[in-house]
Formats: C-alpha cells, structure tokens, sequence
C-alpha cells in the first residue's frame, strides 16, 4: 500500500502540472484568438516583407560619365571591365562585380546611359533605427552613471550648495514628463545653443545630442536616487572604522563605501537602464530615427503594421533583456569577487 | 598623552540626552584605562570624543599635545595615531582580511605593498591569524573578525588604541581569544581606553578603572579599590548588580 506522505506527493505534483497547463492555454488562446481577430478583418500577414527592412539586395545601375565608343568588354573572375574610348580622346575604365551588361562593344554612347547594374547588400532602416537607438541608449547611460554618481553624493553632502543644487535638479527632472524635457532640450536649449553657435559662425550641434542629452539627465537624476540609497544603505560602522584609521572623506567613499554599495545598486541600476531604452523611443518626435521612428517609416510605405510593431516590440525586447542578463552576469561575478 | 578638559556633549535627536557633562580627565602615555557603568551613562561617547568621531560641544581634548577640537587641526592626522576597535568589528566585507589591513597603511601611510604586506604578515601573525590572510571577513568567526580589526588599527603604529566594547557581540567562548590579545597589547606599553563589562579584564590588566553615569565620571581608581573598597553608593550598587 502507498503511504499517505506519497499520495500527497502525487496529488500536489498533478495540481502543479495542471497548472502549467492553464499557463500555456492562456498563452495559446491570447495569441489564437488575436489571430482570428486579424482574419475577421481581411489583415493579410506578410511576414516575408519584413526581412527587406534589416537587409536588402540594392540593384545599382552603372553609367557612364563620358560620351563615346565602347572599346572592349572583358569578363574577369571579379566581373565586368568596360573600356570607354571617350569622344575626347581619352580612354575610361568601368569595373563592377556581376554579369549584368546592357550594351555591346561598339555602340556609341552618350553621358549618363546605363552600361550593366550590380547587387550590393544594403543595411535597412529597421536594422539602422535599432542601432541608433542602441548608441543614443549606450551613450546616455553613460552619462547618466556619471551625472547620477556625483549628484548622488552631492546630495548626501553637508554642503548646502551642493546638496540643494542636487536636489533641485533631481527634484526638477523627476516632476516633469520626459516628453517636455525632450521638447525644452530640444526647442530651448537647442535653438538657444545652435542660434548663438551660428552668430559666431560655429557648425550646428545636431538634434541628436539634444536628445542624448535629455536622456542623460532624466537618468541622472534617478541614479543620483538610487546611488543615494544604495549609499546610505552600507552600514555607518564602515564609514567610522575608515574614518578612525584617518582616511579622509573621499578615500573612504573609493575605497570602502562605493565599492560595496555598487553591487547593492546594479538590480536597480538595471532597472533604470532598462527604462532609458524603452524612454528612447520618445526621441523620434525631434527627428531621431531609432527604432520606433524607424517602424513608423517602414509602416507607411510598407503598409504592414500588425507584422512591423511586433517586431519592433521584439527588438527592444532583446536590447533590454541582454541588458538585464549583462547586469546580472556583473553582479554575480561581483559578489563572488 | 591624552588630555581632557571639561568636555560636555548634548545629542537633540530623536530628544535631549545629556551624554557628556563636564567630563575631565588625563590618561598617561603607556597607561591602560578601563571605563565602565550602566548603558547610556556616556563611556562609548567619551572614547568617541578621543577621535572625533563624535565632536564633543564644549571643552578641550588634547592628543599628544594636539588640540583635536582646532578647527586647524587635520583630524585625520590625528586619527592615524589613535587606533579605534569597534563593538561590531567593522571589518570591510569587500576585502580579504589582509587587505583589510593593507589598505589604511596604502592610502594614508603611503607605504609601498611590499612594506604593507610585511607589517601586515607581522600583525596577523601576532594576533594569530596570518593562516586566513586571503579569507574574507564572512568566512571568519566573531572573535577572528576582532583580532582581525585589532590588527588592522596597530597597523597604523597608533600611540593609542580606544575599545569599544570590543567583547560584547561576542560568542562567550570567543572572548577570551580577544582579551588575550588586549592583554598582550597592555603588557607591550600600549596605551589604551577600554569600555567594556569584562570585569574580569578590568581587574588583572588596568591601571586605572573609570566609573561614569550619567554623563560623569562618578569614581575612578586603582582596581583593587574599585573592587574591593569602592567609596560612592551608585558605584556599589552597580558593582553589586554585574558582580
């Protein structure tokens, strides 16, 4: 006979698998019945219209810059050298990877006709957009790390000065959308900067700093929050047993404080991080084409939006996931340390 | 050595305690003092006053001559001569215990690796841990961790060393490893202010036992009066209490 501690067992074991099955069937039904839902409405899904977004095969034509005689044809390895007699007396060399050839030797042309086209791979918008956004994102965080960590001990600082500019800035930054401080950074800021460049006859700075700049101080001031905690998290003892060796203030903070609050505050960090992609994709209202501007383009001549908007959820998806997998990578390596 | 003149300290927060009240007193080059009393009677804040970890409201502290509470005076010069053991040992989580004792005598000391790691195998060595050199503080016991955070203030070459009750968060078969070191510290000529409970330690190594509540120094002398002929009422009832 079973015991009853194994028939427990059992039963607990198919509570959990059943479970797990409700799990899949939720998964199922939302993603069947938004299926279904496409069909009602006559969408047709073109999935194969996507890929020409990350990479597509461009067909350039090859012309002529002179008018003349062809000379020669020659089919190398390589592809197709054609010489040009020109009509000024001198010869020119035209040289490009196919087999693709329009004309014959012989033929007289004139400047501009088509002599043969190649296919060269292009990089499309989609796949632009994303690495856009990647280095508007990277490039704010860094920023941002720096910003956050002074503002941050600026504002647990004794000093008055120090410590109400931080909180003025933090307090600022954090009451007011992102959306407007893009639109302050970019149509204040930006027109003051770049109308006073120009009186002194400096090249323009282009929006896209404007936007890594709003993005950096948005971070900023929550770094600065997150640093503040994770500083005044580590406990006072540490501070005072630095401190009674004679150790000043800042070899303290390097040597003993910073170094054990950063990988308390890394999960948060990456947190904030992770909210500085997603927040990327405001940039697109002041002429930044990362991802979502991207998308936005791609579905007004591609005319596929249900497949496009995915895709683009897919892809900040995969930055902000390798981001957080990175972070964590950091903080075990860190503890183990 | 060290020279106090009637210093008071009043915290605010969270409400109005008198911790220190016009406390004087003059501790000798090569003595070992010992303060005791009740908790909250003001002994941790007097020895953190030596410091400066808290700064006393009124009165003189004079360290080897050096006026700790001049507002030109470099308080961290001041403290690389005072070595402070904590009750809870402080040791630094993110380093191995031999750069627990590195580090101080790297950034403030100035001394090349080589020197530090020399002194530091010495101190380990004589507080009997040189074997866990490359082990971090979580891995050690609790009275591991307070050789460990002794070692790391003699580092310095301190001309004192103040104790805060360096015994109390400790396993009672771990304290006598602990004092056994204090011990061997106080026969060397070190001195030392101790605030402890261990009567035990009062009794066989001090030179002198302090007695405050309340913020004052009640009574104080040799051990054998302290203990066998104490002369102020409050200090008989709280012997009679703890003994």
């Amino acid at each position: 006979m079973e015991s009853t501690a194994s028939l427990l067992q059992k039963q607990q074991k198919k509570k959990y698998y059943s479970w797990v099955a409700v799990f899949f069937m939720v998964i199922f039904l939302g993603i069947g019945s938004l299926y279904y839902c496409t069909l009602q409405i006559d969408y047709t899904w073109r999935w194969y219209r996507v890929p020409q977004y990350f990479f597509f095969n461009e067909q350039i034509d090859v012309r002529s810059d002179v008018a003349g005689t062809i000379d020669t044809i020659e089919e190398t390895e390589e592809g197709i050298i054609i010489r040009i007699a020109g009509d000024d007396g001198e010869n020119v060399d035209y040289a490009y990877p196919s087999r693709d050839v329009r004309i014959y030797e012989g033929d007289s042309i004139f400047e501009g006709d088509v002599l043969g086209s190649y296919h060269e791979w292009r990089v499309g918008i989609l796949l632009q957009g994303l690495w856009l956004t990647l280095k508007v994102s990277f490039v704010a965080i860094i920023f941002g790390i720096f910003l956050g960590l002074f503002a941050g001990l600026a504002r647990i600082s004794s000093n008055p000065a120090f410590k109400w500019l931080s909180i003025t800035y933090i307090e600022l930054v954090r009451g007011s959308p992102l959306l407007v401080q893009i639109f302050i950074w970019y149509f204040v800021l930006g027109t003051l900067v770049n109308t006073m460049l120009a009186q002194n006859g400096i090249n323009q700075v282009p929006p896209l700093w404007f936007g890594v700049a709003s993005l950096a101080t948005f971070t900023g001031a929550y770094v600065a929050e997150i640093v503040r905690s994770g500083i005044q998290s580590i406990h006072k003892g540490q501070t005072e047993a630095s401190r009674s060796l004679g150790m000043t203030y800042a070899q303290s903070m390097y040597h003993v404080i910073l170094p054990q609050a950063f990988i308390r505050i890394i999960p948060p960090l990456a947190g904030q991080f992770i909210s500085l992609i997603k927040d990327s994709s405001l940039l697109g209202i002041i002429a930044i084409r990362e991802l979502t501007k991207a998308t936005r383009e791609v579905v007004t001549t591609s005319l596929q939006p249900f497949e496009l908007w995915f895709v683009c959820a897919i892809l900040y998806l995969v930055l902000t996931f390798a981001l957080s997998m990175l972070l964590q990578y950091l903080e075990k390596r860190m503890i183990h340390s | 050595m060290i020279d106090v003149k009637n210093i008071s300290k009043v915290f605010l927060v969270p409400h109005r305690v008198d911790a220190l009240v016009n406390v004087s007193e003059n501790i000798a080059r090569g003595e070992v003092v010992v303060v005791i009393g009740p908790s909250g009677s003001g002994k941790s804040t007097f020895l953190r006053c030596l410091n400066r970890l808290e700064t006393a409201d009124k009165g003189q502290i004079f360290i080897d001559g050096v006026d700790i509470l001049h507002p030109k005076t470099d308080i961290n010069k001041v403290r690389a001569e005072v070595g402070m053991v904590f009750q809870s040992f402080n040791l630094f989580p993110h380093k191995t215990v031999k750069n627990n004792v590195n580090l101080a005598q790297n950034v403030v000391r100035k001394r090349s690796a080589k020197e530090a790691d020399e002194i530091t195998m010495a101190l380990l060595t004589k507080v009997g841990i040189a074997d866990k050199k490359n082990v971090y503080p979580d891995q050690l016991s609790g009275g591991q961790q307070q050789r460990v955070a002794i070692a790391r203030a003699l580092a310095m070459n301190p001309k004192a060393m103040l104790f805060d009750e360096p015994t109390s968060a400790l396993d009672p078969e771990m304290i006598g490893e602990v004092l056994d070191v204090m011990k061997a510290l106080a026969r060397e000529g070190m001195t030392m202010v101790v605030v402890t409970h261990e009567m035990g330690f009062a009794r066989e190594v001090a030179d002198r036992v302090i007695f405050m509540d309340e913020g004052k120094i009640i009574e104080e002398g040799t051990p054998e009066h302290f203990f066998t002929n104490p002369s102020h009422d409050r200090t008989k009832l709280f012997l009679k209490q703890i003994l």
